[in-house]
């Protein structure tokens, strides 16, 4: 019987030779991540276990990005005990605010994270690296402090959903409404427990930023992961880049599905994720007139330098809407060195938007860009529960980068047709 | 293991940041954790909870974020268990890692109202609703999960069991 991707690699790090949905297993861990939110516990639980060093401070990748640049005297304690962790351990993968990125952007950009690799993060959004052909998922604080101390963790085998999205791409749908399309055909917890496996002729020709958008909002169906095999694009992406050598995956013809659910694209619109869920999709002609306060572009779904490079396209010569506050976040300081070089601050400035440096911020209510009551917000990031962004009262939309463009010149939800 | 409690129902879907909001996660202390739990599905909830009561969601509960502060928040405010249909994937880990007792009954949220007392005996596969005199069964926990609980969780088992 063959293997998807999912169980080949699976298999791989277990040290076995194939493995089989529901499989209770123990794999080798090759990067485990935190962030200034949930690394405090996890290095809480590591000294209280009497654990003295990390199983290779090489694997380990500490990234203070959620309240970051630190947002109040709290906040500034957390990332203290990452940095006191990190200088004590001496990890190599530790990013300070100056070089600090938000983490699913960063961690692929500085060729952290590698095609094949197994990957867990205490943070949802870990299976954002899906989209290089790894296995990648969120986990808590205790399962991070536990990888830390053996290097392994483990997993029950996923039964894996197959997605083969045919046609042809129309103008302005990215992979950000392809994603939130899927989310809203399957639902919150469609993919729950599951690998979700991203393929079709529209994937093959998607670009890498895309791919990381889709694979990141996995866990908005309730995925363990969200995987796409490794080709050319992949490899365009990976050459040069990676500390490691990467190896690369491929599900077998003969691979066993729970699901196969086959999506025409060349009909689709972009879409909008209505409150208070990322399933409550519609297509942004049917969003009626729906006032928007602040339009946020940014964080580890959209915030890498094609997000921008759309959001500039419509941007581009217009004025931000009277009353409506655009707030662009790159999401590394890379991104933000070249959407700089490239003249997009230009463009954002002269729009009337205010440029952050990299943080998550506002995507988790953190800080920059909070909402009050009965305010709206329509986000290019991937929530929007109740009080996601501030006041339980306020609202968050989902959409693509040229859909919030549109919408911060109009005031009010608008299709980039309307616009550009 | 047996939990006997009053009910405290909450819906469908019921993520982390309901559970508790991103604004108090600048802190992973339990008792402030626990003054702010289910804040955002239900602002009065820490004054009406009892030591020992039980959350009976719908399904999926616990979607959204990693943030281990969920279920620290909940165990903070005392509850005894979580009962819901089914369980996001984290916050069914993070539960068992850190010690908060969940089970997955089907029946359980259609046949329970707030406010009746239920028993969770789980050792027998049963939840009793002692209000209304009736009873169904509940998910037997996998062993892999039982032997976490068994040795006080994850970070217990690897030092005990080497990994």
């Amino acid at each position: 019987m063959g293997m998807t991707i999912s169980e080949k690699i699976l298999a791989k790090h277990a040290g076995v030779e194939g493995v089989e949905p529901g499989e209770i297993i123990s794999v080798k861990v090759d990067i485990a991540l935190g962030n200034d939110i949930t690394a405090p516990i996890a290095i809480k639980e590591f000294k209280r276990a009497g654990a003295k060093k990390v199983f290779d401070k090489g694997r380990v990748a500490l990234v203070p990005d959620h309240f970051a640049p630190n947002k109040d005297i709290a906040s500034a304690e957390q990332c203290k005990i990452l940095r006191d962790f990190a200088k004590e351990q001496d990890i190599e993968n530790y990013f300070e605010t100056g070089e600090m990125g938000v983490e699913h952007a960063l961690l692929p950009e500085q060729g952290i994270v590698t095609p094949g690799d197994v990957i867990i993060g205490a943070d949802s959004h870990t299976c954002t690296y899906g989209a290089l052909g790894a296995f990648s998922t969120g986990v808590g604080s205790t399962d991070l402090a536990a990888a830390m101390v053996t290097g392994e963790t483990w997993f029950k085998v996923p039964e894996s959903m197959k997605f083969v999205y045919t046609g042809k791409l129309p103008k302005w749908v990215d992979g950000k409404d392809l994603i939130l399309y899927t989310i809203g055909k399957i639902g919150v917890d469609g993919a729950l427990y599951r690998s979700m496996e991203f393929t079709g002729p529209v994937i093959d020709s998607l670009p890498m930023d895309d791919r990381f958008t889709m694979a990141n909002m996995a866990i908005e169906a309730g995925g363990k992961n969200g995987i796409i095999a490794p080709d050319a694009i992949t490899k365009a992406y990976v050459e040069g880049r990676m500390k490691r050598p990467p190896v690369y995956y491929a599900s077998d013809a003969d691979a066993v599905y729970s699901d196969v659910i086959e999506i025409d694209c060349s009909k689709l619109s972009p879409q909008v994720a209505f409150p208070h869920l990322p399933s409550n999709t519609r297509a942004v002609e049917e969003a009626g007139n729906v006032a928007i306060d602040q339009v946020v572009i940014g964080s580890c779904t959209n915030g890498r330098i094609s997000d921008l490079r759309k959001a500039a396209a419509v941007l581009k010569g217009k004025k931000v809407a009277k009353y409506l506050r655009l707030i662009v976040i790159p999401a590394t300081q890379q991104i933000y060195r070249q959407a700089m070089e490239e003249g997009l601050f230009d463009i954002f400035l002269d729009a009337g938007a205010a440029i952050s440096t990299p943080t998550c911020g506002p995507c988790l209510g953190g800080h920059t860009g909070i909402l009050a009551a009965g305010e709206r917000s329509l986000a290019t990031t991937n929530r929007n529960f109740v009080g996601r962004m501030g006041s339980p009262d306020s609202e968050v939309y989902l959409a693509s980068p040229a859909v919030a463009a549109a919408t911060a010149v109009k005031g009010v939800i608008a299709s980039p047709e309307e616009v550009a | 293991m047996k939990f006997t409690g009053k009910v405290w129902k909450f819906g469908a879907d019921i993520d982390t940041d309901a559970i508790i909001p991103a604004r108090y996660l600048n802190t992973s202390d339990p008792e402030e954790l626990a003054k702010h739990c289910m804040e955002d599905a239900d602002p009065e909830f820490v004054n009406k909870v009892s030591p020992g009561d039980i959350i009976l969601a719908d399904k999926n509960f616990g979607c959204g974020s990693s943030r281990e502060h969920a279920p620290i928040s909940i165990k903070g405010a005392k509850v005894s268990c979580v009962v819901a249909k089914s369980f996001a994937r984290i916050f069914y880990r993070n539960s068992f890692n850190m010690g908060l007792p969940i089970f997955e009954s089907e029946e359980a949220y259609d046949k329970c109202d707030e406010g009746d007392v239920i028993e969770v005996d789980a050792d027998n596969g049963v939840i009793r609703n002692i209000t209304k005199g009736i009873e169904f069964n509940v998910a037997p926990i996998p062993p892999f999960m039982q032997q976490l609980i068994e040795d006080g969780g994850l970070m217990a088992h690897i030092e005990k069991r080497g990994k």
